[in-house]
């Protein structure tokens, strides 16, 4: 096979980046001021927020197991202490700040399965050479993408994005989102996976290179946009 | 002081680290007419990932 053709193809499903995650559709449940004093409304309230807080952590984790058990957790340290919710912030908000301390619980208990073994098994230099010739130049040039401000206003490119990012290889999609989901900074994601910030870079820049080419591939360009 | 290819992965890196090479980027932006186009899209992507945690977080 030619180089040049060696592209990865990270197409989204036909049916759009919803057939990757069903049930995304959003909520947006307004916490009323009396579940403060009733348990048992604040406990609705809390149960009725657990599917978006199980596929944050699914998204995160890549494993169904740990993310329930994160969920788990996250919904017992809020009904445990109903109280520590000031009512400030939104419900939700409040407990995915509690998910996030649970995710990272989460993987350092797993963190031996969460090793990063094989980074070159990832792919992502297909990329790099499907995108680049040998001499380094561009294949292509890269495409404009037009004003970020008209992008970044369309709902379904923040949906296609999500999806993107669904379809990064596991070990790369843990670690990428440690970095913009969880919002570690480095020193942190290397000691909670015990690679050195060299290693770190590569992961985040493959991550970053695949997420470029699946956006390119399902938003930007429309000779290659599946149909929907 | 790079090949498009090395300034790709600079601009990548760029997001998540101080570069050491940081001399070199701003130069090789000054004379490619690709790259620069490259770095819009880094950006555009970065400020995609701010607003997909804002959207799903909040």
């Amino acid at each position: 096979m030619p180089l040049h053709d060696r592209r990865v193809d990270l197409r989204l499903s036909r049916r759009g980046p919803k057939s990757l995650h069903s049930g995304s559709g959003f909520s947006c449940i307004p916490l009323q001021r009396h579940a403060l004093n009733s348990p048992h409304d604040f406990a609705g309230e809390v149960q009725a927020l657990r599917p978006e807080l199980l596929r944050f952590a699914r998204l995160q984790l890549r494993n169904d197991t740990w993310a329930e058990d994160a969920v788990s957790e996250t919904l017992l340290a809020a009904l445990e202490k109903p109280a520590a919710f000031s009512g400030r912030a939104r419900l939700k908000t409040w407990l995915v700040g509690i998910l996030k301390h649970k995710v990272i619980d989460q993987l350092r208990r797993h963190a031996r399965e969460c090793a990063w073994e094989h980074p070159e098994d990832e792919g992502s230099d297909e990329i790099e050479a499907a995108l680049f010739m040998p001499d380094g130049h561009y294949r292509e040039a890269p495409q404009d993408w037009g004003d970020p401000e008209l992008v970044l206003k369309q709902r379904q490119f923040i949906e296609v994005m999500e999806a993107c990012v669904e379809r990064l290889p596991a070990q790369l999609g843990r670690v990428f989102l440690l970095r913009e989901w969880l919002e570690l900074d480095s020193d942190e994601i290397c000691k909670e996976l015990g690679i050195t910030p060299t290693n770190l870079w590569v992961i985040l820049h493959r991550a970053r290179m695949r997420l470029r080419e699946c956006l390119q591939m399902n938003w930007f360009d429309p000779t290659e946009k599946d149909p929907r | 002081l790079r090949t498009c290819r090395e300034v790709a992965r600079l601009i990548l890196q760029k997001q998540d680290r101080a570069l050491p090479e940081a001399l070199a980027l701003r130069l090789h932006l000054r004379i490619c007419q690709a790259c620069p186009r490259f770095e819009k899209q880094v950006r555009l992507m970065q400020r995609g990932m701010e607003q997909w945690r804002a959207y799903r977080e909040e």
